[in-house]
């Protein structure tokens, strides 16, 4: 099946090009086809909170109008990317006067809903587990590894339905099909500071610090997301540096266990 | 001839506007703060922020810390029983600092160069767009 992607500026920019890389290789292993959405832009990074503020959804309606009139889902990697069109696809929906506001700004018609999956909805709802499982070549056994989800994909929950969100299983569902051992921690929803990064260093520190040692105390040996900021945070930990733990983007652990070849260079 | 209308029933009507949220819905129960991972560096409990916005205090809000140490983590609407969404409500508090003033909170010379080279674009994007307008 053929789908749109939306790589986002954080995959195509600096860190977190390993998470495209991984990925990408993955998926056509699989036998899905992701193509990249033609002439996309920064999605915005955070969705904005006051209804009044129009203007900067026009950048994330754009890519959900393409992918309506191409008809095909709308795919992306970065939590952060995901959140924002998600959310801006359900505003779309319901909210008439935005619709209108904002194809006036794109001088084109709503051309309807577009389809918006995360990459790990992809293969829980596109491939299934099972089907995961039976290209698993190089089974991760022995290796304990947890999940971290972040804010971003989980909440708010009524827009994301993206699993449960206080008890959500996508992530560990995926660690077991992968063959490695999942680690049950609290904290794996808890919020790592974001990009208080940015401003407030200190905090996001120790919220990062508190994830970490509790994954730490709980028998992780890798934490695993599907964000870039998180995974900054995570590894500015001095846990992280000190190398008691591995942070990776959940691409990772799946190319290892479909034992792909993939490139090593930065782009 | 419009009823007269006190600050604190000009403040709520702003805040709605902004964040579409009842301030007077909120209870004070307390669940938002006791579930907010970034409680520890706030000067103000987010409970305490909504218990001043229904009293009218903007002063004592716009000069708290609490709404610029909020991440928007959207963990406190999770468990609001009255379905408040206080990370909208910071977002209005803030935005009713940043805009008329059409101040900065972040200007991208309060980076090093450190920062700039190792900080995701995402962290970057995101930073600028919620500390400056």
């Amino acid at each position: 099946m053929d789908y749109l992607y939306f790589p986002g500026c954080t995959l195509k920019g600096s860190s977190a090009w390993q998470m495209e890389n991984t990925a990408l290789e993955a998926v056509a292993c699989l036998g899905l086809n992701l193509q990249e959405l033609k002439q996309w832009q920064c999605c915005g990074a955070v969705y904005p909170l006051s209804e009044e503020e129009i203007i900067t959804l026009v950048s994330p309606a754009r890519a959900l109008y393409a992918a309506a009139e191409s008809g095909k889902p709308l795919v992306s990697l970065c939590s952060a990317c995901h959140h924002v069109l998600k959310r801006t696809q359900v505003r779309l929906l319901n909210d008439k006067e935005t619709r209108e506001k904002i194809s006036c700004y794109l001088e084109e018609d709503y051309p309807g809903e577009a389809r918006v999956l995360h990459y790990l909805e992809l293969l829980r709802d596109e491939v299934g587990w099972q089907a995961l499982k039976e290209k698993v070549k190089n089974p991760l056994q022995g290796r304990r590894i947890a999940a971290y989800y972040g804010c971003m994909l989980l909440r708010p929950s009524r827009e994301m339905c993206f699993d449960n969100p206080e008890r959500p299983r996508i992530m560990e569902d995926f660690i077991n099909t992968l063959g490695a051992e999942v680690v049950n921690y609290p904290f794996r929803i808890r919020c790592c500071g974001a990009y208080l990064a940015v401003t407030e260093n200190r905090v996001a520190e120790d919220a990062s610090r508190k994830i970490v040692k509790m994954a730490l105390d709980s028998g992780a040996e890798e934490m695993t997301t599907a964000c870039p900021l998180c995974r900054y945070n995570l590894e500015k930990t001095p846990e992280a540096k000190q190398g008691k733990v591995k942070i990776s983007y959940f691409s990772e652990p799946l190319s290892e266990a479909l034992n792909l070849e993939v490139q090593e260079v930065e782009p | 001839m419009g009823k007269p209308v006190n600050t604190s029933d000009r403040l709520l009507a702003e805040i709605k506007e902004r964040s579409g949220q009842e301030v007077n819905a909120c209870i004070q129960c307390g669940k938002c703060t006791a579930g907010c991972p970034m409680v520890e560096a706030m000067d103000l409990l987010p409970r305490q922020v909504m218990l001043l916005l229904q009293m009218g205090n903007e002063k004592e809000v716009a000069v708290s810390r609490t709404p610029w140490v909020c991440a928007s983590c959207f963990t406190c609407g999770a468990r609001c029983p009255r379905d408040l969404d206080l990370s909208s409500i910071m977002e209005a508090v803030r935005l009713k600092v940043l805009r008329p003033r059409d101040a900065k909170v972040l200007s991208p010379g309060d980076l090093s160069v450190e920062m700039l080279k190792e900080l995701p674009q995402q962290a970057l994007v995101s930073g600028f767009r919620k500390f400056s307008r």
